[in-house]
This record gives C-alpha cells, structure tokens and sequence, in this order.
C-alpha cells in the first residue's frame, strides 16, 4: 500500500500514531522501533549546535571586551584578568571565569552603522540587497543540521524575545519560530481529537493543492511546508522544552530572572532537545547617551549572569564541544564619547565574542589600535565570522544553493575563515 | 461495501501527502476552474488617467515580449478589491450581488461604492486608519507603557480624517503642524499630534526628522545623522537642517491633577533660543566624525531657508517645514509610490521609500505622470485608488505563466505588473475578514472591539528597541500564524455551530448539501468548489455519520486556514 510508507516532512511516531489510531499504541511501537532508535543515539552523538545572544542596538565593545585604559576615548571601566588570554571590563566578573571557553575577535571591520543594515548584515553575511533576501544565520543553520536529526518535531530555529531574521531565498519552513523567554507558545491546544484533524488537514491540503497549481507562485507552495510543521508541533511531547518554569528555583537564579536570564536558560534546553539553532535578544545598547551608567548598573550585570550561567551550564553537561555561542550586536560604538556622555554608531572597529563547537576559546584575536579608532590587525567581516561559525558546525559554506531564477547563491557572502580560531 | 463507501474511507484513513499525491493525480486530469469573465470596467467612461496607466505599463510588457496574465474573474475581484479598498473580504451577499449584476460597468460602479457609499464609509475610514496608523507610529506605538504616544488618539484622527475625505496634502500638513493634546476626551484634542509627539522630545528630534522625511517624501536620512550617506546624495548638513525645523518643539507632560501620574501629552510650539543662547539666531550645533562641530539652520531639502529667528512670533518653523513640504514633487511621488505599492504588491521602487536618482524608478514616466495628476486632482485619494483599481494590471488574475515567467519580483526581477502579484493580508486585514467570515461581531461596544482587535493584533509585533523603533512583525506566514488559524478564538468563533451562528444559518439556506458547501467556497474564497473539493465534502459528511453541521464546520476551518484565503490574489 503506497500510504503505508512514511511521508516526506512527517515523523514516522506521527504517521504510525494516526493508522493506529491511538497514541498509547504508537508510543509502544516506536519503543519496539530498536534500529531507528540505535540510529537516533548515534546521531544525537554527532549533532551540533549554536546559540547567537543577539546585542540589539549595537553594544560598546571598547567598554566591554577591548578596553582602552588611559585613552581619551577609554571610558571609566577597568579591565580585570579573566581566565582565557585576555582581559575585559570590571562589571562582568562571572564571565570573566568562563574566558577560555570563549574567544574575543577584536579586530571586526564592518561598513554597515545603520540598525537595519547593521541588523541584516551581521545576521547573514551580505548587504542588504532590494532584490533578493539572504538567509540569516538562523535559517542556514537550521537548513543544514537539520538532517542531523530525524527525531526533532519542534522547530529548528527558535528566537527567544526576538524577532530573528528571516530565511531569504531558503524559504518560508526555515524562518524563525519566536518565543517570549517564559517559552509560552500559543495557540497549542485544538481539543479535537487526532482522526478528525487528520481529516480537516486533508481537505485543507486539498485546496492548498489547488490554489499553488493554479497560481504557480512561489509563496502559495512554501505554505504547504509550514502546515506541516506546525501540526507536528502541536503533536509533539518536545514541547516539553519551552517550559522553562520547570527547571529548580536555583537554576532560575543562577540565570538571572530578567527575560535575557530566562532566555539563556530557555536556549539551554531547546540545544538540549535537539534544536540547532537558537537566537537570544537582549536589546538596549543604543546608548546615544549617559552610556557607563546604563551599563554598569543595567546591561553589564544582567549580562554577565546569564552568558556565565549559560556557557558554564553548557559545559558542565559537556555540551560545549557540540554548541558554538556567538555574541554580537549590529555594530560598535564610537571610541569618541558625544556632548551627551554617549557613545554613536561604529563599525569601523569593534568586537564579537565566539566559542564552543570546534573554535578555540580563551584567545584575543586581532588588535585595535589605542584608542580604539581602527583595526591595526587583519580586519574581519561579517562574512568571515559566519564562515568560521559554520565552520565550527561543521557545515560547508562552499555548497551552492540555486535560487528559482536559476542564480547560484553561497551562504555567508564568500568570507574567509579566521584561522585562530579553528581548532 | 459500495464502490464509492470504500474510496470514501480509504481516503479518511489516508495520511495528508498520500492524499497530496492522490491529488496530483486527480489534477493531472486537468480541471479548469476560472469562468470566463467580460472585461467589466466599462472601458468608455473611465478616467483619461487609467489609459495613461494602461499605456505605460503595456509598453513595458512590448519591451520584454512578455504577455500578460488573463484577467482575474469576477468574485476574484471582487474579492481583491473589498481587501484593498475597505479593509475586508465581501460577505456572501456582497459578493453574490456584484457577479449577478449585468451591468458593463460593474466594476467602477463597485469601486465607487465602496469610496463613496455611506455604508462603506465606516470601514473604509477604518481600514486606512489602520494602514497609516502603523506608518506613523508603527505597530508598538503607543502600546509601551513609556512610550507617550495615544495610539487611539492618532486612529481618531485618522479615522475622521479618511470618513470625510481630507486632501493628502490637509493631511500632512496637519500631522507635520500638529499642536494639542494626545488623547480624545481631554482639554486641546489633536490626534494629528500623536504622529510626533514621540519623536521629539529626544536626541534632539532625529527620530521625527527621520521619520517626517522617509514616509512623506521617501527620503532616507536616518544614516546621515552620524555621517555623509554612502549612496545618496544625502549630506549630514541637510540632516541637520531637516532637523533644525522641529526645535521649538517639544512634548510636555499634563498630570493627573494631584498626583504624578501622566494624564496626556501635549504638543507645543515654543521660542527657541538655539544652542548659545541667542533666539534672533538659533542655531544648533552637530558633530562631524572627527568630533568637530558644525553650524545648521533650518533648511528644505531643496534648499530653502527660512528665518533663522527663534521666536514663534517671528517664524514657526514647523508650519514653515509644511508649507515647503506641500511644494515638494516628492511628496506626489512618495504617495504615488505607497498606494501603487498597496494596490499592486510592488512599488516602482524598492524600497518604496527611498525615492532619488540613486533608486530609479521600474517605470519611472508613470510614476511622474501619476503624481503629476494626482497633485492636478487636489491630492484626492479616492480619484487616485480609482485609478489604481480600474486599470489593467489591477484586473490581471494571479497567474504566474509561460508567457510572464520572467515577471517575478520575489527573485530579484523588477515587477512589470503583468499578474497580479500574490501578498500576505496585513494582519488588520484577516482579522477584519475573519470576522467577516464568523458573520458575527465579536461583541462589546466599540472600545471593547477595539481592545480585542489590539490585543489579537499586538501578539505578532516584535519592537528591536532601537533608536529609530525598527519593529518586526512575525505575521507571515509563520508557525504562530498558523497555530492562531488552526485553534485560535477567532476561530473557534469563526467555525461555531451554536443556534444564530454563520454556520448554523448557512445550514438552513440552499436546497443541497452540496449547494451549502458551493455557499461556503464562495464566501471563504470567492470561488465555487472543484469536484474533488465536493467530493471530499462528500467524504467528510460520511465521516461526521451525516452531521452536515459538523461536515460545514471541518470544511470552513479548512478554508479559513488556507493559503488561498489568507492571502490577497
């Protein structure tokens, strides 16, 4: 019987759960399943993953990762000892004792000091462009491990307070499932029960069906692929990982309480469930004015305790071979402090934060000059970032993707990988 | 068991893409769908400015050799054009009556109903209100507990703005001038001021410098507050000088009388003494790169001065920054530019608002010669959606073919308008027609709507807290898009069976289970049902062991949730 085999973009715990007819039955089945099962342990060995703390605004990283003490530009912070092989600022002490998980690559170089073209570069690899939408990091990732796991029903890009990026030319099954940090999702419960859904969703492919031939459009067939994924959602007991609220009231702490806090930790068990991708938002860094105060009593110390608690956690469950953290803004801020005791847009020179998967931690990459106005070393690119990022995954950033117009189209804009950082 | 009884439960037990590969089958037989539908536009009597519309866009079809999609049906458009012009699918009725009309010029006659008819006024005013009411103040504007805008003041304004027609042109000049109080109900009323009144106060007003230049005049400028742009002709002198015109601006707090809590906001003009103190030369200072300072006066982007005088009694500077504004072509253009987008799916340019020579135009004589017009017609937005509406490619069917494969905007072609473009309903639009739908109000008075309708709304917006208040909305298409359709109230309202609602009296019309279900594509999807659409009713009705309601009720959820209906076409 043809329909016996399990279709494409539906699990086999689904499809065998609605020919049984019961759910109770189909769990017991899938028990029995020993070589899917052996399969999925030795998968799950392999399967990498990356969470990107997404700095909306664009943070000042000549305050925060790449201090000038003693320059006019330098600022009020002092820089402490961490323990990798460099120094950062004074107001985040707990993540100065995870350093050598994470590297600083000082010497970014980037063009783009507009938030919305700061926004898409960074999380893609290439300048906005009218005429054709590139996947974010999210997406790209997503697209490419997802393979690495055939037993993940819940989405594979997740952006946690968020918006994310989009998928571009990837399509609409790769854009960003967002959450807020409590991991509420809603809109979960049909109370209907699985036969009669099964049955709506076949007359609604019926006219899906018919409306994509007729207008032989692009956006009417990717809708097909949504559906999909989100009955599977609403079937799944991997929604498990979006309750947060169940983890001890000491891990909660640990984190912090803020959204970022509880984000971080919500990033923790979605990588622990399988999802390869994970955006964490924590906005506020465009601090046109009264920065040191804002960061010091605000923003550095919220910070510091979830992205400490995050990378120690991953570690702790030895996690941190398997997950790259990326931390970044859309750009720096001026080395300059402004008539408002602020610091503006800067891309000239500034910082990200890498580590985990296969990238080295603990290193100072590149060097800024004295005051912080320029790369004196060899300036990297959003393109080389991503390229090292993938690399760390484990994903080709050589492969060709063919847009719909026939136009070959790479990831990550054709950047360079930064060498010491690959392991 | 009967032939047709075991195909019945063979396809109820079968999974969805057994069922899809079935289907490809079934349409492999090849249905035809569309009825042939008489170009109703009334060709003779329309408006000189749709020929001139249908003239350009021909020639560029000429140019590419590419032949056009043939015309959408009737209830398609009518479909379309409820959506576009007031905000909402057509009802049963409404869609019933306009493809039984015989009249030639039906689909002007519809248009000018829907803009000009009393009983469209409400909505029409409504929908437009919701449409600028997210360009001026975004979709978070006024929801933020910080943020001082009144998000009900500005969809009052508007509201009463679309209601009686106001000329484009009173509009922006009003907005741009706007004095008062923020919120209805309180002493000095002005709506219009909700536009800035959180966009001043701040940064020296760069958030209503930017704002007032890009969605007015398609003038990007946010880039050049820090430095020179790369790409236009943009300087950072001119950004400032933009900016110098909102200086005796600010946004006052009125408190709740004996306590410190807001009440209101108002917007006031005041002297302005400049940045060294000197109001018969106000001038403000800002920051080259290198951390030099430099001088602006207020000065229009085509290089207008005005007075340099601080005083209000010498010169109000913002009623100045309107009257150079209403002079602008850009403001024609950016208009033109915004509703053609609307309308079409595309504008002539990407983005819309980033209008100069560094952006040229796909059709760059009509863009001009439909401003020019629309300034010659008194800046009047209905004459310019009429003609928006009864031209050609308004009347194109959503049919990407051989002979128009190249016109795909969405890989990166520039649009040559020769189908029509399938889009996304706005958020405000599915709610409207989900409503619509249920054939219900949701019940309450109208602030008790309103609030609903926000909060439906509110949960797909997604602020960056950013300076400029970028914002995401995760409507489109996305998995809690579709989680919404699949279980949501609004649906679940929608697909009630419960004696008086939509599908409870559906049940009691018609003469057919099969004439009902042909009732309910035709007000879910302005269409009639396919044969095998019927049949799995058929299947369906079998599979509630013959409870019609119950078979209506599985068939209306599957036609709200589909692409079909949640999409303008």
């Amino acid at each position: 019987m043809q329909f016996m085999k399990t279709p494409a973009g539906m699990t086999r715990r689904h499809f065998v759960s609605h020919l049984a007819g019961s759910t109770a039955a189909a769990s017991a089945a899938w028990q029995l399943g020993g070589t899917i099962q052996a399969n999925a342990e030795e998968m799950r060995k392999k399967r990498k993953s990356a969470i990107l703390l997404w700095m909306g605004g664009g943070p000042a990283t000549i305050d925060i990762w790449d201090l000038k003490p003693g320059a006019p530009t330098g600022g009020p912070f002092r820089p402490i000892s961490t323990t990798g092989n460099m120094q950062i600022t004074e107001h985040m002490p707990m993540v100065a004792q995870q350093m050598h998980h994470l590297s600083v690559v000082r010497s970014m170089s980037t063009r783009e000091a507009d938030h919305q073209r700061g926004r898409y570069y960074m999380h893609t690899g290439f300048v906005p462009n009218p005429n054709i939408e590139h996947p974010s990091y999210g997406s790209v990732v997503a697209h490419e491990l997802f393979d690495q796991r055939p037993e993940l029903e819940i989405p594979p890009f997740v952006t946690v307070g968020g918006a994310g990026a989009g998928p571009g030319f990837l399509g609409m099954a790769w854009s960003p499932f967002a959450v807020t940090s409590n991991g509420r999702v809603r809109n979960l419960q049909m109370k209907l029960d699985d036969q009669r859904l099964m049955q709506r969703m076949a007359a609604l492919n019926l006219i899906e069906e018919g409306f994509s031939s007729r207008t032989r459009d692009l956006p009417a067939s990717e809708h097909a692929k949504v559906l999909d994924k989100t009955f599977d959602l609403m079937t799944s007991d991997q929604m498990e990982a979006f309750r947060v609220e169940k983890e001890p009231e000491e891990v909660k702490e640990r984190y912090g309480t803020s959204n970022f806090g509880q984000g971080c930790l919500l990033a923790r068990r979605l990588v622990e469930a399988g999802v390869p991708f994970v955006e964490v938002d924590l906005g506020g860094w465009d601090n046109h004015q009264g920065i040191h105060t804002i960061l010091r009593d605000q923003k550095l110390p919220e910070l510091d305790r979830a992205m400490s608690a995050l990378v120690e956690d991953l570690a702790v469950r030895e996690l941190i071979d398997d997950t790259v953290v990326i931390w970044m803004g859309e750009f720096g801020r001026t080395p300059r402090i402004n008539q408002n005791a602020g610091r503006d847009h800067f891309a000239r020179a500034w910082s990200c934060v890498v580590g985990g998967g296969n990238l080295n931690g603990g290193l100072a990459v590149g060097e800024t000059s004295r005051d912080g106005t320029s790369v004196e070393t060899e300036p990297f690119s959003s393109e080389d970032l991503m390229t090292t990022v993938c690399k760390g995954l484990g994903i080709s950033t050589e492969k060709t993707f063919t847009s719909k117009n026939g136009r070959p189209m790479k990831i990550a804009g054709g950047g360079k990988l930064i060498r010491e950082l690959i392991a | 068991m009967p032939d047709a009884e075991q195909s019945n439960m063979t396809i109820l037990r079968m999974n969805r893409t057994g069922l899809r590969l079935l289907l490809v089958w079934l349409f492999a037989a090849g249905v035809s769908f569309t009825e042939a539908s008489s170009a109703a536009t009334g060709a003779d009597t329309l408006p000189p400015q749709v020929a001139d519309i249908n003239q350009a866009v021909e020639q560029v079809w000429r140019d590419y050799e590419i032949q056009p999609a043939p015309e959408a049906d009737d209830a398609v458009w009518c479909r379309r054009v409820y959506l576009d012009i007031i905000g909402r699918i057509p009802t049963y009725d409404e869609l019933t009556e306009f493809t039984g009309d015989r009249s030639a010029e039906k689909r002007a006659e519809l248009v000018e109903t829907l803009l000009y008819d009393d009983r469209y006024t409400e909505e029409y005013a409504q929908h437009w209100s919701n449409v600028w009411t997210n360009l001026l103040i975004g979709r978070s504007g006024g929801n933020d507990d910080d943020d001082m805008t009144s998000r009900e003041g500005m969809q009052k304004y508007l509201r009463d703005s679309f209601a009686r027609n106001k000329t484009y042109d009173q509009i922006v000049y009003e907005l741009v001038t706007a004095v008062g109080s923020t919120t209805p109900g309180t002493p000095n009323f002005n709506g219009a001021v909700n536009f800035l009144v959180n966009k001043v106060n701040e940064e020296d007003a760069t958030l209503a410098t930017s704002s007032t230049s890009r969605i007015f005049l398609g003038q990007q400028v946010q880039c050049t507050q820090c430095h020179n742009h790369p790409f236009n002709q943009w300087k950072q002198q001119k950004f400032w000088e933009f900016n110098a015109f909102f200086r005796q601006t600010r946004a006052l707090r009125r408190f709740v009388p004996g306590t410190d809590d807001v009440a209101y906001m108002e917007l006031i003009n005041e002297d302005f003494a400049g940045e060294i103190n000197d109001p018969e030369d106000a001038l403000i200072f800002y920051e080259l790169r290198n951390g030099l300072q430099k001088v602006a006066y207020p000065v229009f982007t085509d290089g207008t001065e005005i007075g340099r005088s601080g005083f209000l009694e010498d010169v109000n500077r913002r009623d100045e920054l309107g009257r150079l504004m209403l002079q602008s072509e850009y403001l024609d253009k950016m208009l033109v530019n915004r509703m053609w987008s609307m309308f079409l799916g595309h504008g002539f340019t990407r983005p819309i608002d980033d209008l100069g020579p560094h952006n040229p135009p796909s059709h760059p004589v009509l863009m001009d010669s439909l401003a020019a017009e629309f300034r010659e017609n008194s800046y009047d937005l209905k004459k310019l959606i009429t003609w928006i509406t009864l031209s050609r490619p308004y009347q194109l069917a959503a049919i990407l073919g051989p002979n128009n494969e190249i016109d795909d905007p969405a890989i990166g072609e520039t649009p040559k308008f020769s189908r029509f473009y399938l889009r996304q309903m706005s958020a405000e639009q599915l709610y409207a027609s989900l409503v619509t739908a249920a054939d219900a109000k949701t019940g309450g008075t109208y602030e008790e709507q309103e609030e609903q309708r926000r909060r439906w709304l509110q949960q797909f917006v997604v602020a960056f807290g950013t300076d400029e208040g970028d914002e995401a909305t995760t409507f489109n298409g996305s998995i809690p898009q579709a989680l919404m359709l699949f279980n949501g109230d609004l649906i679940k309202n929608a697909i009630r069976t419960t004696p008086g609602s939509f599908l409870d009296r559906l049940s009691q019309t018609g003469r057919s289970p099969q004439e009902r279900v042909t009732r309910l594509f035709q007000a879910g999807l302005a269409r009639r049902p396919t044969k095998k659409e019927v049949q799995v009713a058929g299947q369906l009705l079998y599979a509630r062991k013959n409870d019609e309601k119950e078979m209506l009720q599985d068939l209306w959820w599957a036609i709200l949730n589909s692409n079909e209906f949640i999409m303008q076409h």
